[in-house]
């Protein structure tokens, strides 16, 4: 199994109260709530505990792009991927992802990934997502041509990294008379390609494609809604004629990790429940909007009823297993299980949340790398070696 | 009485049709975003003057969805055909909100089949620095606090529970509403431009107290299409054909005799 560090990057110095005010800390949240003196200390601090990942051993170091939030604080991410470039030496660099159809010219993102892939020598993981429905509302894209435009866009970007340019495409969101990226991916034919998902199912038959085959995440999700779409998604893959071995299946999960159970579920609780509550907080108007899901999932949204908007606790959100927290023991526990039962091999850590300071970041980070990961690595190693 | 519920296929798509009255000059009326499934005691005060059609624009309602549905300027088209194709001519055209967008839209094309225009609280221009509501960040509740003037309206509304089926056309109109208006948000940059080409007798009716799309536009509509009037409802939101039905089917019906 892979091991990743995803950083989200929230503007952890967010004042808690702004919710007095405000509905949520998305679109609307004026950007007075913002100091940049506190952002240039997070951000210096976020990029360290990146940089400190691919020091510790983690497979893969990864970042993300939200727009008008005090959630994720990477509306370029590719400007973070740079800084870890030269910074780091081994691990991946995950960029999870753009948001295809917010741009206006996605070409920039074939020569953004590009670039990146090449001064790293081949370190880049390429992710592309359609963006979450709050994005629509800031960037004024038209959710309701967020399908179109991001399989167009898909294909004009594997197009422009694999066949030799100038030529022209002819879309209909996107018109180019000269497509020729210079430069051309380091990776052959092209960087490994992630598609983050919160399990859409026309994204997960889209992704096991046979002339896809891109590794399927299942991102901030109850665990057993984690196993229902890696079902879906090997089923489909199946349907192509393909095994959806381990590696093409990953979760993303906030994950803390401290001496005793005790000990990290005290420590995490007021800084995950601040993630829940405070930087996740949005009505159902920002976070679906029309078009964004086709109407038969946007029905059984509405007959569930659930919102993201509802008040959740540490408790709720272990109990479903959407957030890994305990020692050593009960995270390899965890994680062992949950692999056993749904046979992911990426595992993305988000190992940082909410308000969650340095020291716990840091703490947590390496008790992690140097109680659990090696663990599986120990195990994976011993599985290849009775398999030989 | 209720509406003849009848299915037109135009430009391939099957197309939704209440019809009443029967007698008179025909009478199209144009819905907003909410769309148009039921048949309210406005349809009625204008049945008992007028041929009337009331259309659910393909992509919404009891509607298909055609694949070559894009923007206002396909559904202008679509009803230049409908028109054509149902041999109408002399037709009083009444569009509110998102359907006074598109009335003008018809009109800038073409209005040889038109004998009058009546545009209710149009959308289709943007006045700079005059702030249109978000209808599409609103929350069901908020919207419904919006759209009338009258509070207990507002509460008679907020009590009904909709059915499932309501709720479903709710989904479906929502989704070709943002289509069709989300970006540039519920305008078209260039129709400000053309709007001097609509000739036929125009009147603009504003709800003084709208909430969703502020009066001050109703002057702007005014300036662009020449020699229309404005009549202001008061007391009244967003929706006259709701909150003052009376009102504003006379002011149709008198605005229709004097294009005579």
């Amino acid at each position: 199994m892979k091991f990743h560090f995803f950083h989200l990057m929230p503007y952890a110095d967010l004042d808690p109260d702004y919710d007095k005010k405000y509905d949520s800390a998305w679109i609307t949240l004026p950007n007075s709530y913002y100091d940049p003196q506190k952002g240039h200390a997070l951000y210096n601090r976020y990029l360290d505990e990146l940089e400190l990942a691919d020091q510790l051993g983690f497979d893969g170091i990864c970042v993300n792009e939200h727009h008008s939030n005090a959630y994720g604080l990477m509306p370029i991410p590719g400007v973070m991927a740079g800084a870890l470039a030269r910074r780091t030496k081994n691990a991946k660099i995950a960029v999870l992802g753009r948001a295809l159809p917010l741009l206006n010219n996605p070409a920039t993102v074939a020569e953004e990934f590009a670039m990146l892939d090449v001064i790293t020598g081949g370190r880049l993981i390429a992710g592309f997502v359609r963006g979450i429905g709050a994005e629509y509302h800031s960037w004024g894209v038209n959710p309701a041509f967020s399908h179109e435009r991001f399989h167009e866009a898909h294909d004009l970007i594997i197009k422009a990294w694999t066949e030799t340019g100038p030529f022209p495409y002819e879309g209909k969101h996107y018109h180019f008379e000269y497509v020729n990226c210079w430069p051309t991916p380091y990776q052959k034919p092209h960087p490994p390609i992630w598609i983050p998902s919160q399990g859409s199912r026309e994204t997960i038959e889209w992704a096991a494609d046979a002339s896809r085959k891109y590794t399927y995440l299942q991102t901030f999700s109850p665990i057993a809604a984690l196993a229902h779409f890696m079902k879906l998604y090997e089923e489909a893959a199946a349907k192509q004629g393909w095994t959806a071995t381990p590696e093409y299946k990953g979760w993303s999960v906030p994950t803390y990790c401290a001496e005793t159970d005790e000990k990290a579920y005290a420590e995490a609780k007021p800084h995950i429940e601040a993630m829940l509550n405070k930087f996740l907080r949005m009505p159902p108007e920002m976070l679906l909007p029309p078009g964004y899901q086709s109407l038969a999932s946007s029905k059984a949204i509405r007959s569930a009823k659930k919102s993201i908007s509802e008040k959740q606790t540490i408790d709720t959100v272990i109990e479903k297993g959407m957030f890994l927290c305990g020692s050593p023991a009960t995270l390899r526990e965890k994680i062992e299980k949950a692999q056993d039962e749904i046979g992911f091999g990426q595992f993305l850590s988000v190992l940082q949340f909410g308000t969650l300071p340095h020291d716990l970041t840091v703490k947590s980070t390496t008790l992690f790398a140097e109680e659990v990961m090696p663990y599986f690595r120990r195990k994976s190693a011993a599985g290849q070696a009775a398999a030989q | 009485m209720a509406g003849r519920e009848t299915f037109e296929t135009v430009a391939g798509c099957k197309t939704r049709v209440m019809r009443g009255g029967g007698k008179g000059e025909p009478l199209i009326f144009l819905h907003g975003a909410s769309g148009a499934s039921q048949w309210i005691p406005f349809m009625d005060k204008l049945a008992e003057q007028f041929d009337v059609f009331v259309p659910e624009h393909p992509g919404f309602g009891g509607s298909d969805t055609p694949d070559w549905l894009d923007n206002v300027g396909d559904l202008a088209y679509f009803y230049l055909d409908f028109m054509d194709q149902l041999g109408l001519s002399g037709v009083h055209l009444v569009g509110t909100s998102m359907g006074g967008w598109l009335a003008s839209e018809i009109a800038v094309r073409n209005q040889t089949a038109l004998a009058s225009l009546t545009l209710v609280a149009p959308v289709g221009i943007r006045l700079k620095g005059v702030r249109k509501a978000d209808i599409f960040l609103l929350s069901p509740e908020e919207t419904v606090r919006h759209l009338f003037h009258d509070p207990k309206l507002v509460e008679m509304a907020l009590s009904r529970t909709p059915s499932e089926e309501e709720l479903d056309i709710a989904a479906k109109n929502r989704l070709i509403m943002a289509k069709l208006a989300w970006e540039p948000r519920l305008f078209n940059p260039h129709l400000h431009k053309w709007l001097h080409r609509i000739t036929v007798p125009t009147q603009i009716v504003w709800g003084e107290n709208d909430k969703i799309v502020p009066a001050a536009y109703g002057p702007e509509f005014q300036r662009l299409i020449p020699g229309s009037k404005l009549e202001i409802i008061p007391e009244c939101g967003h929706v006259p054909h709701s909150e003052k039905a009376d009102v504003l089917a006379a002011k149709i019906s008198s605005h229709a005799k004097a294009s005579a």
